[in-house]
């Protein structure tokens, strides 16, 4: 029964002084006073908790502005601010060519995970075939399998390809496919109607134009969020660089750079600290241009695993 | 004839289809196709048969059947080392961050407004790169100014732990870590706490029930698909568990692991973790043979857990509409 019809069956006299009622009667002062004051304790929380969370990264920059004999006090406010420590790091480390390392390795990593990953979750999402359960199956059986049952073998192939020392071993082989993209791929893919593919499909359209011309444009959340766990897995990487590039200095990520500081230059925290913030703040910036992107996808695959 | 040839016309023409379309979801697969056949499945088998032979990759690898894994077993203090460490941070590191994500998300749907701001707030700290996030906290909580043990002290506790450069507490300090990171399992628990439907609450009011007794009858069964997730993943990344140890290692010790191998796992074995052991068999040492046997062991290891852990999972994981994939 609609709500109008409920109306007309109450007595007009009554309606009319419930809804002045509602309109007059004013929310006793205190009950206002309660749910004022667990709105203000609900936000006291949560701002204690939010400072928690940001501490560590204030008190890292306030370090990275003493100079070294005040960053081993217990003092937390510069004093005085030594804002060359910043150019310092840079005079220590070659900064810049471990930028430029990481940013090949990352960039090229991310395209090799779009292009090669796209259009397998296109057909496992989109196509029938036999046997692409089983493929399906295997996908998601590699996305558990620890990564270092293969690095040994993996480890050798790159030695006889005579490719340890270069970048190679860390973008190549995302060139081929990454589980866990495909995986998110796949989820996504499946989400979009399908007949939009058969109207295209009516159009005369192959599968490789349905793809790019429907259902990636779709898909482009799902492809931003996969590029961007890839981006910054490769950028945050430690194993894989280590392995690779370890023994060749002037190919270290900023991983390395950053994980070595301290013993290649004694114990200097307020340099640590600025090259520390140096190399997350690529990542943060990122973080809060692509916020949206970044929850959407995680939410993507947590919810949808 | 016209017939008969325009039933076979009819015949073929599917057929040719087929070949097409198997050829262009070849084509589609291919990377994956090849990575998997070159990326995992032969390094798999290679690595299994490595882990039988002693192989220090100048030589041929040599035949030794079961020893590898007999002096793992028996002889090898490091292994079990590794092994107690590694599961340790995962029984109290995992839980700890299920229990941390649940509230942290449970605190974001309070606000009416604003929530948008502390979410961001909140998952921050969960992009910090690893190797950053740990030399942070080595600070934060360096035992004799850092800011944590500054507080303690001011507090009235005279001792603080020493946490990253003693090797009772510097686990300790690992799992705070990863609770500073929380961001990813707090956003997935936010949206598994945002999809229980509001009639449930509302029918538990009617109820009578309480807000702890509705958590445990409705909010935990509805987001416990989520928490079966990031348990699995927490397993599995966690015997993975390698930056932030090394990076510690390094920064504690203030010597350089690619030089001296001795250092690996300082303070004194504590942070010593199966992914950081295996690095230092397999490409410190090059004993290839031995850190394959190890990669075996930390596989079956693996798949036992999370085998484990999907069979106890039948008991307690409640999915709306039946199967986990849909």
């Amino acid at each position: 029964m609609s709500i109008e019809a409920q109306a007309q069956r109450i007595p007009a006299s009554i309606a009319v002084d419930t809804a002045d009622e509602l309109r007059l009667r004013p929310v006793p002062p205190d009950v206002r006073r309660r749910r004022l004051l667990m709105t203000v304790a609900r936000h006291a929380v949560l701002i204690a908790v939010a400072i928690a969370f940001l501490a560590p990264f204030f008190f890292i920059l306030m370090t990275s502005l003493m100079n070294n004999d005040q960053a081993v006090t217990p003092s937390f406010v510069p004093n005085p601010f030594e804002w060359s420590n910043f150019t310092d790091v840079f005079r220590r480390i070659p900064l810049l060519t471990y930028t430029w390392n990481t940013v090949q390795i990352a960039v090229g990593a991310t395209i090799g995970v779009v292009v090669s990953c796209v259009p397998v979750a296109y057909a496992l999402a989109r196509m029938r075939w036999r046997g692409r359960q089983l493929a399906f199956v295997l996908i998601l059986s590699t996305m558990m399998l620890p990564y270092q049952v293969t690095i040994v073998p993996l480890y050798i192939i790159w030695v006889r390809l005579h490719q340890v020392n270069h970048l190679t071993p860390l973008i190549l082989p995302l060139f081929l496919g990454d589980a866990f993209s495909i995986f998110l791929l796949r989820q996504f893919f499946l989400t979009i109607p399908e007949e939009l593919s058969d109207a295209a499909r009516v159009d005369g359209a192959s599968e490789w134009q349905i793809m790019t011309r429907v259902i990636v444009p779709l898909a482009k959340p799902a492809i931003a969020a996969v590029a961007l766990f890839q981006f910054l897995y490769s950028w945050n990487d430690l194993f894989g660089p280590l392995l690779f590039v370890g023994t060749n200095q002037k190919l270290w990520t900023l991983t390395i750079a950053l994980s070595e500081f301290q013993s290649r230059h004694g114990v200097e925290w307020n340099l640590t600290m600025a090259a520390s913030i140096l190399v997350m703040l690529p990542v943060i910036i990122l973080f809060f241009l692509a916020q949206r992107v970044f929850v959407e996808g995680v939410t993507l695959t947590g919810v949808k695993g | 004839m016209k017939a008969a040839s325009g039933v076979g016309a009819i015949q073929r023409r599917p057929r040719k289809r087929d070949v097409r379309h198997a050829v262009t979801v070849l084509l589609f697969m291919s990377p994956w196709l090849i990575g998997f056949l070159g990326l995992i499945l032969y390094p798999m088998l290679s690595s299994l048969y490595f882990s039988f032979t002693r192989y220090s990759l100048l030589s041929t690898p040599e035949w030794i059947g079961l020893q590898n894994y007999s002096f793992m077993f028996t002889r090898d203090p490091y292994f079990w080392l590794a092994m107690r460490n590694t599961l340790w941070v995962i029984a109290v590191g995992v839980p700890s961050r299920i229990v941390f994500g649940i509230f942290t998300a449970w605190l974001l749907t309070l606000p009416r407004r604003g929530s948008r701001v502390y979410r961001t707030l909140y998952f921050m700290p969960s992009m910090a790169p690893p190797a950053a996030a740990a030399l942070a906290f080595i600070l934060v909580f360096q035992p004799s100014f850092g800011p944590v043990n500054t507080i303690l002290r001011g507090l009235g506790w005279h001792n603080p732990p020493l946490w990253f450069y003693g090797p009772n507490t510097s686990k300790w300090g690992l799992v705070i870590l990863g609770l500073w990171g929380i961001g990813d399992a707090m956003i997935i628990f936010l949206a598994g706490l945002l999809d229980v439907p509001q009639q449930l609450y509302e029918a538990a009011d009617i109820e009578g029930a309480t807000g702890v007794q509705k958590f445990r009858f409705v909010t935990l069964p509805m987001i416990s698909p989520v928490i079966f997730f990031s348990t699995v993943i927490g397993v599995i990344y966690g015997f993975q568990l390698f930056t932030q140890a090394y990076v510690t290692s390094v920064a504690v010790t203030g010597s350089s692991v690619t030089d001296v191998a001795s250092n690996i796992g300082s303070p004194q074995g504590s942070m010593l973790f199966f992914s950081v052991y295996l690095y230092e068999k397999g490409f410190l040492n090059f004993q290839m043979g031995y850190a394959s046997a190890l990669a075996w062991v930390l596989l079956v290891i693996t798949m036992a857990c999370t085998l484990l852990i999907i069979r106890g999972s039948r008991r307690w994981v409640h999915y709306q509409g039946g199967g986990a994939f849909r």
